[in-house]
């Protein structure tokens, strides 16, 4: 954890965690949340507990953040673009 | 207030103070008071009254406003500031514990820990001749401990419970009407995703079969390299959401129903309770399954260990996916 990487990898996760709470848009919140999951991932590979990174980077930088957009698309916090509009099925 | 009720009683009350001064003296009856006072004087008088109670209630009126102007202008302000500084106050005082804490632990890694002690000892000793798995976290977790693997699985189906009974709509049966509420949430999700998104089916095309793939491997190797159920569970979930959201819900509803939810989660967890009873009844103190433990290293080793990983892998991929299409349809 010493070497240079490590207080890299350190340091960027600390930048994420503060970025994470300091952001004003809810999206850009959930994308830096998305990448402190992957830094630690790498901070648990480089504390040599590869299960945890594993389980880190499946489980907190995706699904964890897939839910959380969802639920952002549910709270009408993510607004669809011009391009995504198109008018539902008359089949449903 | 007290003026004016004061005023008033001058105005109104025959039974004045003045008037029983001026009876007492006179030695009159009061006849002679109201005589003295004309209409004239009695409307002038009013007017003076109402003229100070309006006075009065102006004045109320503007000292409000100014305190409502106050509160909403610079009492707002110093609310804010009191808030922001109190709770930098809480921040600094919570980070200083911490903090202390932090330096108050043993260096990482140190031989001297007091987490190095006779389990850690035993489990690195014995470990993988008890359980037969090389990566001995996932003897740790499904072996010794299996017993906390269990409820962790439980807790993880209970949530999917919750999640179900909070976010489902309807009944999802082959011939019912769709309901309104389903209707809207339909459109809600055509409205938002992307459907035949060309750049996101060739690359899903290419890329589920390899996370799929990869995520049965970390199942399957849990007791050999690492990874195990959770994790490998949780990759499988993350294809088929991509997959789904390559697809949408057409595609994926011809292979994942509802009903191959339901057993899919039911079973395997039926299956653990079933395998580790034995070991549960006994105060989840017996690790030897009958089962050969086989050579370490080989895939078909380490007893229970590897049915164990192949149930809890298929509960989490179920509830990832479920827990995906419920928060975006409440439907599968």
């Amino acid at each position: 954890m010493n070497s240079l990487f490590g207080i890299i990898v350190l340091s960027f996760l600390l930048v994420c965690a503060i970025a994470t709470c300091l952001s004003r848009s809810l999206l850009a919140s959930v994308v830096i949340f998305m990448a402190y999951s992957l830094l630690m991932s790498i901070v648990w590979i480089l504390m040599q507990s590869p299960d945890l990174a594993i389980t880190e980077a499946a489980v907190g930088a995706g699904v964890t953040s897939l839910l959380f957009f969802i639920t952002l698309k549910k709270i009408h916090a993510i607004k669809p673009g011009e391009e995504d509009r198109h008018e539902p099925d008359q089949k449903a | 207030m007290s003026l004016i009720k004061k005023l008033e009683s001058y105005l109104y009350d025959d039974d004045s103070a003045l008037d029983r001064e001026i009876e007492h003296s006179l030695g009159e009856p009061s006849e002679r008071m109201q005589r003295e006072i004309s209409p004239e004087t009695f409307a002038r008088r009013e007017q003076q009254v109402d003229d100070l109670r309006h006075a009065l209630l102006e004045e109320e009126h503007e000292q409000y406003l100014r305190m409502h102007q106050w509160s909403v202008t610079k009492g707002a302000k110093w609310l804010k500031r009191l808030y922001r500084a109190m709770a930098v106050c809480m921040l600094a005082v919570m980070g200083v514990f911490l903090l202390q804490t932090v330096v108050a632990l043993p260096p990482f890694g140190a031989a001297d820990n007091p987490y190095n002690n006779e389990v850690s000892q035993r489990y690195i000793e014995q470990g993988i001749p008890e359980t037969g798995a090389i990566n001995f976290v996932a003897g740790m977790i499904l072996d010794y401990r299996a017993f906390d693997t269990f409820g962790e699985s439980t807790v993880l189906f209970v949530a999917a419970s919750s999640v179900l009974l909070l976010l489902k709509l309807g009944d999802h049966g082959k011939n019912e009407k769709p309901t309104q509420a389903m209707l809207e949430a339909e459109w809600d999700d055509r409205h938002y995703e992307p459907k035949n998104d060309e750049i996101l089916q060739f690359a899903a095309k290419i890329l589920v079969p390899v996370v799929l793939l990869y995520g049965i491997y970390v199942v399957l190797n849990g007791h050999l390299s690492p990874g195990g159920g959770f994790s490998g569970g949780a990759i499988m979930g993350a294809a088929l959401i991509l997959y789904l959201n390559a697809f949408g819900f057409e595609k994926t509803g011809r292979f994942f129903t509802f009903k191959l939810f339901r057993w899919a989660t039911f079973l395997p967890l039926m299956t653990y309770a079933g395998l580790k009873s034995y070991s549960f009844f006994t105060g989840a103190n017996h690790i030897d399954s009958g089962i050969p433990l086989g050579t370490p290293g080989a895939i078909l080793s380490s007893g229970l260990i590897l049915p164990l990983n192949i149930c809890v892998g298929l509960i989490v991929m179920c509830t990832m996916y479920a827990f995906y299409t419920l928060f975006r349809k409440g439907g599968m």
